[in-house]
């Protein structure tokens, strides 16, 4: 049954640009997809740890200038004497490098929030986003600051027998969008499943408990923040050479709140949650552009989320979870009238 | 070693299987069969002006059950905060089988076989009462992030032995047939054993229960001292703190009695039940007089 439903999700997402005839409906899908994987790794910090990043657009931001810079070189003065020169390298390889920078700092923000948890990591990947963006802003020499970067070559790869190919037009980068929301979707799957996702489930319910049982939850804490940061990186990447511009409204606290909007009403704590999130909130403005005023937009997306939040408080996931095991319990509860049987059984052996 | 038992017959096993499992979850190779657990040297805890505890000493003996009692604020739970490292010691040394544990972080001193429960009832209760024992098997599990994330085998073969394990572990405190249920759902009782079944799956040495059966009531507090006298059958050694006296008296080897901040007395529990200066901590200066 869940197989059965993950395939035929994959074959909708796989034959989207098929029946999709028009671009710009696979444009939005593809900026849509790009946040969901975004929102997929902030999900793994705000719903499994339980800690809000509310900088989480710095990761974002951080893999794509890093992917832009290599690919385009750039020289820094480190000393007057000394020049640091990086000359233009292969994108494949600038993606790598992006998400092993975004991953770096992730450590960092993991470590800087060693014993804070709650409103001060808030506070700390908030900081830590707005002195990103304002750096960006102002090292002009390095980002061109409000100019932009422009001409960002597109991700391309040498692959065996063809030759580079180049991910040019929509109907390649929505496929490759997809391959790493699979991949981030299948690595994050795994990990809450396992040991060091209990270990931040753990964290996120109960923390001093978690501790009394040998969990050392700053460093699953940290590793989640790595693993987050280094997704966030690639799906950054993955916009900068699919938009080919980057500028310092990328760090922007709107997309952030975008993100935690996807995660919050998608479901957070789990694995569909922040898909179901991130389509609805990326695909929703959208349609909304064709159909209405700039003024009604906003107002249909504010009373949508008021409406998901107000009515499903644990997010849309969870509520049809829930609503699916209670009718399962109702079919069952005349199969299994013994659910509450260990009681009465330890009553009757004294 | 004193084997003076706890009256309870410790081999009738919960819901009839628990018999049909031995020692699957317990890894201490071995356990010395006398010596020293625990040393509690010169322990004092200061808050700001307030002395919580004031100069206790008192050992742990391999093996035994030692309860540690004395009235609302004598500073039992600041003791057992010092000792798990949720609290730091102001002076005095606390040694587990010759380690110093001051200083040391909460799960390190888990890692080292001390564990412990909490006053106040503590369970992961947004999840399953099967996937909270399977956090408590985390020190018992090698997984590491990388395998995880590349899904290798053997990270699945682990997986498939914990769950085992934990299921065992249910079975032995009686609550398999809850595996499913949501640890914040069960009855106030269950949360209690589910908490030390979390603190079992971490496999412990010593076991520091802090006021374990408040709130059950009689029936399931007699369960609850048979589930203990069965655990110290496996070779874990339990400090327990404890308001209620016949649970104390039923399981103890020793007891030690803390007032103000200091040990009062230190003995078995039918010396403790006659210790004059126990009486009057807890029954008060005029009954102690009157009754001799």
């Amino acid at each position: 049954m869940r197989r059965l439903a993950t395939a035929a999700w994959l074959l909708v997402l796989v034959s989207a640009p098929l029946w999709l005839r028009s671009p710009y409906f696979l444009h939005v899908l593809i900026i849509t997809g790009i946040f969901t994987i975004a929102a997929m790794s902030l999900n793994l910090l705000l719903g499994y740890t339980g800690q809000l990043s509310l900088g989480h657009v710095a990761f974002f931001g951080i893999g794509a200038y890093t992917s832009a810079l290599m690919s385009l070189g750039f020289d820094i003065d480190l000393t007057d004497t000394f020049k640091l020169v990086v000359e233009p390298k292969p994108v494949a390889l600038s993606f790598a490098v992006a998400i092993a920078a975004s991953a770096l700092f992730g450590w960092l923000i993991g470590r800087l929030s060693f014993k804070v948890r709650g409103a001060y990591f808030v506070i700390v990947s908030l900081s830590f986003a707005e002195v990103v963006r304002l750096v960006a802003l102002n090292w002009v020499s390095l980002t061109q600051g409000p100019m932009a970067l422009n001409n960002i070559p597109p991700v391309s790869v040498w692959l065996p027998g063809i030759g580079e190919y180049r991910f040019l037009g929509k109907v390649p980068n929505y496929y490759l969008m997809l391959a790493v929301a699979v991949v981030s979707y299948v690595v994050i799957a795994r990990l809450v499943r396992s040991r060091a996702g209990r270990a931040m489930i753990a964290l996120r319910e109960n923390e001093a408990l978690a501790t009394s049982v040998g969990v050392d939850v700053t460093r699953y804490l940290v590793l989640a923040t790595i693993v987050s940061a280094a997704m966030a990186g690639a799906a950054g990447a993955l916009y900068a050479h699919y938009v080919r511009i980057v500028d310092p409204d990328i760090f922007l606290f709107i997309y952030t709140v975008t993100m935690v909007i996807m995660v919050v009403t998608g479901g957070k704590g789990t694995l569909a949650g922040p898909i179901v999130g991130g389509i609805i909130f990326g695909i929703v403005p959208q349609v909304l552009r064709d159909m209405a005023g700039p003024e009604v937009q906003w107002i249909i997306y504010g009373i949508l989320m008021i409406v998901i939040v107000y009515f499903l408080p644990k997010g849309i996931v969870p509520a049809l979870r829930d609503g699916l095991q209670r009718r399962r319990h109702v079919r069952d509860a005349g199969i299994d009238p013994l659910a509450s049987a260990p009681p009465a059984e330890a009553a009757q052996r004294r | 070693m004193s084997v003076a038992g706890p009256p309870q017959d410790a081999n009738r096993p919960p819901g009839g299987s628990a018999a049909a499992q031995p020692q699957a979850w317990g890894d201490h190779t071995s356990a010395p069969a006398s010596g020293v657990e625990l040393v509690v040297n010169a322990l004092s805890i200061r808050f700001g002006g307030l002395v919580a505890v004031d100069d206790m000493t008192f050992d742990v003996r391999t093996g035994e059950v030692l309860s540690l009692i004395g009235p609302n604020g004598a500073g039992k739970t600041s003791a057992f905060n010092a000792i798990t490292g949720y609290l730091h010691a102001s002076s005095g040394e606390i040694t587990y089988r010759g380690q110093r544990l001051n200083g040391l972080r909460p799960h390190e001193i888990a890692a080292m076989g001390v564990v412990r429960t909490f006053q106040k009832t503590s369970v992961f209760g947004g999840q399953s009462v099967l996937d909270n024992v399977l956090i408590g098997l985390h020190l018992r599990s090698r997984q590491k992030p990388v395998a995880i994330m590349l899904g290798l085998p053997s990270v699945k073969r682990e997986e498939r032995a914990l769950q085992a394990v934990a299921r065992d572990i249910l079975r032995f405190v009686g609550l398999e047939s809850r595996s499913h249920e949501q640890g914040a759902a069960l009855p106030y009782g269950e949360q209690r054993l589910l908490e030390v079944a979390v603190a079992l799956a971490a496999s412990p040495r010593l076991l520091l229960l802090d006021e374990p059966v408040s709130g059950m009531n009689p029936v399931e507090k007699a369960d609850f001292m048979e589930t203990l006298a069965r655990i110290r059958a496996r070779d874990v050694t339990v400090l327990l703190v404890e308001h209620d006296m016949r649970t104390v008296m039923g399981v103890s080897d020793r007891v030690v009695v803390l007032n103000q901040g200091r040990i009062i007395a230190n003995g078995p529990p039918a010396d403790i039940q006659r210790n004059p200066e126990v009486i009057r901590a807890y029954l008060g200066e005029r009954y102690a007089r009157a009754h001799g």
